[in-house]
């Protein structure tokens, strides 16, 4: 089987959230509801200088998100209903939601908090890596919207091969799940390693 | 090469979807866009002009804001309706004009619950935004009537055509042609986008000079090509020229060639701005509005070091020092020489020690910087337009240019003037003629509002009036088409709501627009638009700088309600005054869009043919880098600059004799060499009262005002104050706080982001967000524009809006 899995161009990223409305767009989601986000993270601090001048380690940068169609997904454990499936062709991970039941085990489950409840539906949704799409010969449509080319969705192997293994970088939490995701990591990640950061945009990700 | 061609292939969605041809499951190079024939027969109230799609199309389009970029859009139709949205997924990746966040909600704009839907005639007072259904048959008889009772009263100069970006597109905005056809319309000059800009630099590089294009600029595909440090003050291509064919992607391959060869890339800005997210080695931070002082300090480095180019300044420039200055200028200690080594009029030496405090850059920061600069090779000096943008912007963006001109780097590989980074012109169609305008009064265009209040007054020498000594008429007449310069985007929105509810000024407001923005609240007759995805469209590409193109668009979806056509409508306004065939030339919408096209065609022979061209929807071809100033800097003699010497005006004769001969207000100067002023509300400016100091910038949600319309981009990017934890803390404001921001014109309530990624003592408001007071009332905006705060008060030179960018204002928690 092949597995696809997401590429994230860290030093690319500029935040501009074309992967989100794209998705929306395409998924048809309203304001409340993302299946990919972006993180604002940044840090540092400033110092008044004698002269006037000041000085700082402020840095920022951006960590777009979706699924990871990790290799062991928690949202597929703790679904009581088997409604969370990997297609064989792809290895993307789907809800299928004629399954579901709305328990909502896998929107807290999944360290990465992917899965949501649709407002409209009262079903979990969340990415499908657009296998409607990539099983038609064609890209994912957030992939397909970067301005920055900073994403892609294909071969995780090819990618782990092109870019390395770095699957997480603050404030993406611990790979507990094999996520299938492969970033190339800013200067920034770096600098923020030993500053305090913190996500400046909770309210638009929430 | 023609990528476009070469690039053309159908989604094979469509295909998968909507055609047997999906059981071939090849990819289907050659461009048979079936939908671009398809054709439904005209539904009621729909404009009968363009084609609208069948089910299950593929139907191309183009975004037409004021970002530029004019991204491609690849709308997916179902049953008459718009889907969803491919953008441009053809040929060359590299090459791909993908739209934004906001194109990529274009959908949500099209089909928003909050469409104009009606002409509408005011009812309640102006501004009140209370209107009544009319039909099209009576608000084009009564805009045709207030034309002409304004003709017969006052003259043509009392109707004008206010500056207005709500609409780029070949046949978007055909106004001035029709207001020509019956005598013409006070003009306007110059742009808010290059207001100060556009003004000045001509007195330094010549009056070809345009911010545009590469006249005076150079590509960041030159300096990708061959600079190895590019050096940017308030430009961040990544928020304002966004799409993925537009500047920012430029920028991106830009930066990583620069750094492929060891480069470095430095962007001095208020702001941690998005254009360097993730590359934080690369922000030097600056208080808003001090660039000049920057550079001074920067000079005082070079002169001391003796790294300036003492032959180039000789050979291209004058005013360098005292040998170079004009006869009038002689002996007065009027050189820029004078003016860094502390000789000159102020008497004070431009040391790092002296910029530090005014820029909060430490001094030893400001050395390194020099000393950096001056080791290049190829330094790529660039600008964008928020540091004209101030009131101090005629001296700022003239300061910048120093430093190339100063080290002798322009006009050489990998270098730059000191402008924006620009494309190669190459605009492969026009658009409709706009005719002779027989008016030949001109103001300023941030000028409107004071030529409402006052027109019969203003003179050249007191308001940069041009055509004219002085105006004969107030403006009586406001034609706004896709604009919110009334209120949103103008400077002091209270004070123009006081100047615009006055129906004895200005005595008719025509507004027509796609949703109901706060300018549109004063209009007298509010007409509904057709979207440009409504219609046929025909669009140059943007920004972008390694290829031109063009995009012959189809109509997706009919215009809802009673939406029209505007050349429609300005077809039926021109045939109610009687010059009907003079605005058409019996030509239909579609007309007008196939000869614009088929005159680019002749003039440009690798287009494709008209038949072509609407199976393939668009066109590409790359295009070189591009060096500013190239020709100049090979031969001066023969490239003389159209400036009165023909060379680099350091030192301007012309804008001496302004200073002396204008009639300024108390305390501003129009200065003939770029020196550091701090300009009204710039450093020094603020007070016990109003003890910040606060800038705008533009916001990803929006381009300007547009998109704002869109809860689900409001939500994706939420309008936020920068603030930093330094000015936050001792307020109480945490991060996401609402907070109250006055300044002493106004008053807004917005969320706070609290945030490093600003410098101390300013605040960060980003531009275009909707107005939303109760104007009988408090007049507190929830809507958090930033033109309740700014002041109007046009600077010295351009009379532009420098105030958008210089602001003081305290700030509570809400």
């Amino acid at each position: 089987m092949t597995q696809l899995g997401f590429y994230f161009d860290n030093s690319r990223c500029t935040g501009c959230k074309t992967c989100e409305m794209a998705c929306k767009d395409y998924k048809d989601l309203g304001e409340d509801i993302l299946f990919r986000k972006v993180y604002d993270f940044e840090g540092g601090v400033w110092s008044a200088n004698d002269d006037g001048g000041w000085d700082t380690t402020t840095f920022s940068y951006h960590v777009s998100a979706a699924c990871n169609h990790c290799a062991a997904p928690a949202c597929q454990s703790v679904c009581p209903t088997e409604a969370i499936l990997r297609d064989e062709e792809t290895g993307l991970v789907y809800i299928d939601e004629e399954a579901c039941i709305s328990c909502e085990a896998c929107v807290a489950g999944c360290p990465y908090s992917v899965p949501k409840m649709d407002p409209i539906t009262n079903m979990a949704r969340k990415c499908d890596g657009c296998l409607e799409r990539v099983k038609a010969g064609q890209k994912a449509i957030c992939a397909e919207a970067c301005p920055l080319r900073a994403l892609e969705l294909d071969e995780i192997e090819k990618l782990r091969k092109e870019h390395g293994e770095l699957d997480q970088i603050a404030p993406l939490p611990a790979n507990a799940t094999g996520p299938h995701l492969v970033i190339k990591a800013s200067p920034a990640v770096e600098v923020a390693a030993g500053e305090k950061g913190f996500v400046a945009n909770e309210k638009e990700i929430a | 090469m023609d990528k476009g061609k070469e690039g053309m292939q159908v989604s094979r969605r469509t295909f998968v979807k909507g055609s047997a041809l999906a059981a071939a499951g090849a990819a289907v190079a050659g461009g048979s866009l079936v939908s671009l024939y398809g054709c439904t027969p005209e539904e009621e109230g729909s404009t009968g002009n363009g084609t609208t799609a069948v089910a299950d199309d593929v139907v191309w389009s183009a975004c037409n804001v004021n970002c530029g970029g004019n991204c491609l859009f690849q709308w997916h139709v179902s049953e008459g309706m718009i889907s969803y949205m491919e953008s441009d997924n053809t040929g060359d990746a590299a090459l791909q004009s993908r739209a934004c966040l906001r194109g990529r909600s274009m959908r949500r704009w099209i089909n928003n619950p909050d469409r104009l839907q009606y002409p509408m005639k005011r009812i309640g007072p102006r501004g009140s935004g209370e209107f009544e259904r009319i039909s099209w048959d009576e608000a084009i008889s009564i805009i045709a009537e207030k034309l002409q009772y304004t003709i017969d009263t006052y003259g043509n100069q009392a109707i004008h055509l206010i500056y207005a970006t709500g609409m780029y597109s070949a046949t978007g905005n055909p106004s001035g042609r029709l207001l020509n056809c019956v005598g013409g319309y006070l003009r306007g000059m110059y742009d808010y986008s290059t207001h100060m800009l556009q003004v000045v630099m001509p007195y330094m590089y010549g009056s070809q000079f345009s911010p545009y294009d590469n006249v005076h600029a150079s590509s960041f595909s030159e300096a990708a090509r061959a600079s190895d440090l590019v050096v940017m003050f308030g430009n961040s291509p990544a928020e304002t020229r966004m799409g993925g064919a537009n500047a920012v992607w430029d920028y991106a391959q830009m930066r990583e060639a620069v750094y492929g060869r060891g480069g470095k890339i430095i962007s001095v800005d208020f702001r941690m701005n998005e254009s360097i997210s993730g590359h934080p080695d690369e922000w030097l931070p600056i208080r808003p509005g001090t660039d000049g002082a920057l550079v001074a300090a920067i000079a005082h480095e070079w002169i001391v070091d003796e790294k300036v180019d003492e032959d180039f300044l000789n050979t291209y420039c004058v005013g360098y020092n005292e040998e170079s200055l004009p006869d009038s200028a002689k002996g007065k200690n009027k050189s820029y020489y004078d003016y860094i080594m502390g000789t000159g009029y102020d008497a004070v030496e431009k040391t790092p020690e002296w910029a530090a405090p005014i820029t909060q850059i430490p001094a030893e920061k400001i050395r390194a910087l020099a000393a950096e600069i001056a080791a290049a090779e190829a330094p790529y000096i660039c600008q964008g337009w928020g540091p004209q943008r101030h009131t101090n912007g005629e001296d700022s963006s003239r300061a910048i240019c120093m430093l190339p001109v100063l080290i002798g780097k322009i006009g050489l590989a990998g270098t730059n003037t000191g402008q924006r980074e620009a494309e190669p012109p190459a605009y492969l169609v026009g658009g409709i003629p706009a005719g002779d305008n027989p008016v030949e009064a001109a103001i300023p265009v941030y000028q409107w509002l004071n030529a409402v209040d006052h027109g019969t007054s203003m003179t050249e020498l007191n308001a940069g009036v041009k055509g004219v000594e002085k105006l004969e008429s107030d403006i009586k007449f406001i034609w706004n088409y896709a604009g919110n310069c009334l209120t949103n985007q103008h400077g002091d929105i209270n004070y123009t709501h006081d100047i615009l509810v006055d129906e004895t000024k200005c005595e008719f407001i025509l507004c027509w627009d796609t949703v109901l923005t706060d300018s549109g609240k004063y209009a007298d007759i509010l007409l509904p638009d057709a979207m440009r995805s409504e219609q046929m469209n025909l669009i140059n590409q943007g920004y972008a700088e390694y290829y031109t193109g063009v995009l012959l668009g189809q109509a997706a979806q009919a215009p809802p309600f009673e939406n029209r056509s505007s050349y429609d409508v300005m077809a039926d306004i021109a045939e109610a005054m009687g010059v009907g065939d003079a605005f058409t030339e019996g030509k239909t919408h579609d007309d007008w869009i196939k000869e614009i096209y088929e005159a680019g065609a002749e003039a440009s022979p690798e287009l494709p043919s008209w038949d072509d061209m609407l199976k393939q929807g668009i066109f590409k071809k790359t295009v070189e880098p591009s060096i500013g100033l190239k020709a100049f800097r090979d031969d001066p003699i023969a490239n003389k600059l159209e400036t009165p010497s023909g060379k680099i005006e350091i030192y301007s004769e012309a804008l001496a004799e302004l200073n002396d001969s204008w009639e300024l207000g108390e305390g501003e100067v129009i200065s003939p060499i770029p020196v550091f002023n701090a300009g009204l509300y710039g450093y020094g400016g603020a007070t016990e009262e109003y003890p910040l100091y606060a800038c705008g910038f533009h916001h990803k949600a929006r381009t300007h005002s547009s998109f704002s319309a869109v809860a689900e981009l409001r939500q994706a990017a939420r309008n936020q104050l920068w603030m930093n934890p330094v000015d936050a803390e001792p307020r109480g404001v945490a991060n996401g706080d609402l907070v109250l921001v006055e300044s002493p014109n106004g008053k807004i309530q917005v969320e706070a982001r609290v945030t490093p990624r600003v410098i101390p003592g300013s605040v960060a408001i980003p531009q275009g967000s909707w107005h939303d007071a109760d104007m009988k009332g408090d007049r507190l905006d929830k809507g958090g524009c930033v033109n309740t705060l700014t002041d109007y008060k046009p600077t010295p030179l351009a009379k532009g809006n420098g105030c958008a960018h210089s602001m003081i204002v305290q700030i509570t928690k809400a």
